[in-house]
């Protein structure tokens, strides 16, 4: 069986003709995590015994020719920041290092709805808090395309699991960029969809304004039937909502109306990037689509708006971890302070240090209004911004990253210049919009992603227009 | 550059026990951060306080009747078993005073 071809559709296929059975397509992902997974170091634990079980009873339910949902029997794999019941989840932290999950999140009741098989719980980086998943408290994980460089993060075991055909498809999470930039580092396609498209029940908070949950897979037609089956209103998630049915299959690139934001083609821009990018608009100018030259004035404030919103909802979500409820405890200090201070300063890693010192600091009393409050209004102009763009456009064309994957060690020991890595990705996180990367094209081996943004709740059109893309290619 | 007292002072309201080691490195990291920060104060065109909206502000609010989703007894005892110190069904905590 060739796994590196295989995508949802064709296992779907396969398993209703029964060209093979789950067993045999669960045990053949998990002779490929055996072999691959010790050099690429995607995943913090393989649920092997439940995947298994999982796969015969979806044996059973094709053999007594019971209906089969698309993604029945279809091996994926989970950010380790999901829970997952009865499994472990540590949001890669020492912090959680024992803790097991004792409920499902919604998006995993979802899935497993739908008969899916869950390998296991990928590496990212710690809480989520990094570009490069080398904050990870457990294990640094490489990319495959390259296994001196990292995979992006933070959902980089997500990511890489994919691209090493160690999972068909996988979920991660995005606050500023964690699922397109690794999707685009690791040269396959990952969504981040519209702010409350999907539920966050279930899935440890970072920053609640911003955290999303989307699809990574080999295909834009994949990353829309896992979106398909996780997203919609939840009443354990208030922000959560349906989206509207629109039916995009008709949709062509003839005259849709692409948006090229001037400032995402600035300085920094690794040229080689910049080419490859270029030429995929002009292949969609030649199928029909209108390029239009816009300008999205505020970006050069969005990643210092970023990075004062996200760390100060962090200070105030991660004070859960206290040594109290759950997770590590550190308890052998005087009072109930010592356990707090003893906890957490050695249960955090120094990236979610560095962010909970951000945040309290942006929110003390003395700097609220020159960090916190500047940036929540800074945040409305983004907001404006975009809503302008889109009275005039469709989607618009960005890359995903200024540079393609770099080195692992690289950037670690100046954070500022970790945090640029995030400067496309994540304006449109302080909109709300969706995004998605897909990929275009490569430098040498390192794959490069086209990012697309698309109004509110236009999470299809958004999939329908990377599929067109995709057919470009 | 921060001082060594004030990333103390954010570190204690923050409940964090840093090493001195862990401070230096703080200095350094949040200084040029902050520095980063400051090109915000070049945007003198904010808007007014009551136009800041969230970003879905086009989506009209939502509310839930306010009652309790009840966990199952065997979450429940699962929620219990996670707390790392306990007495009985009660979570046992160090003295507050």
């Amino acid at each position: 069986m060739d796994i590196n071809n295989l995508t949802i559709e064709k296992i779907h296929e396969g398993l209703k003709q029964k060209d093979f059975s789950a067993v045999e397509i669960t045990k053949e992902y998990l002779r490929q995590i055996e072999k691959s997974d010790h050099e690429i170091g995607a995943f913090l634990f393989v649920a092997r015994d439940s995947a298994m079980e999982e796969a015969k009873k979806i044996d059973k339910r094709i053999s007594e020719k019971q209906d089969l949902p698309v993604l029945a029997g279809v091996p994926c794999a989970i950010k380790d920041i999901i829970l997952v019941e009865g499994q472990k989840c540590t949001a890669a932290s020492k912090i959680l290092e024992n803790y097991v999950a004792p409920y499902d999140a919604t998006v995993t009741k979802k899935l497993r709805e739908q008969r899916a098989v869950i390998l296991g719980k990928t590496n990212c980086d710690e809480f989520a808090m990094g570009s490069s998943t080398q904050t990870s408290a457990f294990k640094i994980t490489k990319n495959p395309c390259d296994l001196e460089r990292v995979p992006g993060g933070s959902s980089g075991g997500s990511a890489a699991a994919v691209a090493a055909d160690m999972a068909c498809y996988s979920l991660g999470t995005d606050t500023g960029g964690s699922i397109r930039q690794p999707a685009s580092f690791c040269g396959i396609v990952g969504l981040c969809p519209t702010y409350g498209a999907v539920s966050r029940y279930g899935v440890i908070a970072h920053a609640s304004s911003l955290d999303q949950v989307g699809p990574m897979a080999k295909t834009a037609k994949d990353c829309e039937l896992v979106f398909r089956a996780i997203s919609g209103k939840d009443n354990l998630d208030a922000t959560s909502n349906d989206l509207p049915k629109i039916n995009y299959e008709m949709m062509s690139l003839k005259n849709l109306k692409i948006g090229i934001p001037k400032e995402y083609f600035a300085e920094g821009l690794d040229p080689e990037v910049e080419k490859i990018i270029k030429k995929t608009i002009t292949k969609a100018e030649k199928a029909g689509a209108e390029i239009v030259d816009i300008s999205l004035p505020t970006s050069e404030f969005a990643l210092a708006c970023y990075y004062i919103i996200d760390p100060s909802e962090i200070s105030a979500n991660l004070a859960r971890f206290d040594g109290i409820k759950y997770g590590l405890s550190e308890n052998k200090g005087e009072g109930l302070l010592d356990v707090y201070l003893n906890t957490r300063g050695r249960g955090f890693g120094p990236e979610v240090k560095r962010r909970i010192m951000l945040g309290t600091y942006s929110l003390s009393s003395g700097y609220y209004d020159a960090y916190y409050k500047k940036a929540q209004k800074v945040r409305e102009l983004i907001r404006q911004d975009f809503a302008k763009a889109f009275e005039k456009v469709d989607v618009l064309f960005t890359p995903v990253s200024p540079f393609p994957a770099f080195k692992i060690g690289e950037k670690m020991d100046n954070p500022m210049s970790m945090y640029l890595a995030d400067i496309y990705t994540v304006p449109l996180k302080l909109a709300g919009l969706p995004g998605l990367s897909l990929p275009v094209g490569k430098i040498g081996n390192l794959p490069v992603g086209l990012q697309i943004i698309g109004k509110h709740f236009e999470d299809y059109k958004v999939l329908k227009t990377a599929e067109l893309v995709e057919q470009l290619q | 550059m921060l001082t060594k007292e004030e990333v103390k002072k954010i570190a204690k309201l923050a409940r964090l026990e840093l090493t001195d080691e862990e401070i230096e490195k703080m200095r350094k990291d949040l200084s040029g951060i902050l520095e980063h920060f400051n090109s915000l104060q070049k945007l003198k065109e904010a808007p007014q306080d009551e136009t800041i909206v969230s970003p879905v502000a086009e989506i009209r609010k939502i509310g839930r009747e306010d009652k309790a989703a009840p966990q199952t007894q065997e979450t429940n005892k699962k929620l219990i078993g996670s707390f790392p110190d306990k007495k009985g069904n009660h979570n046992k905590v160090k003295a507050i005073f």
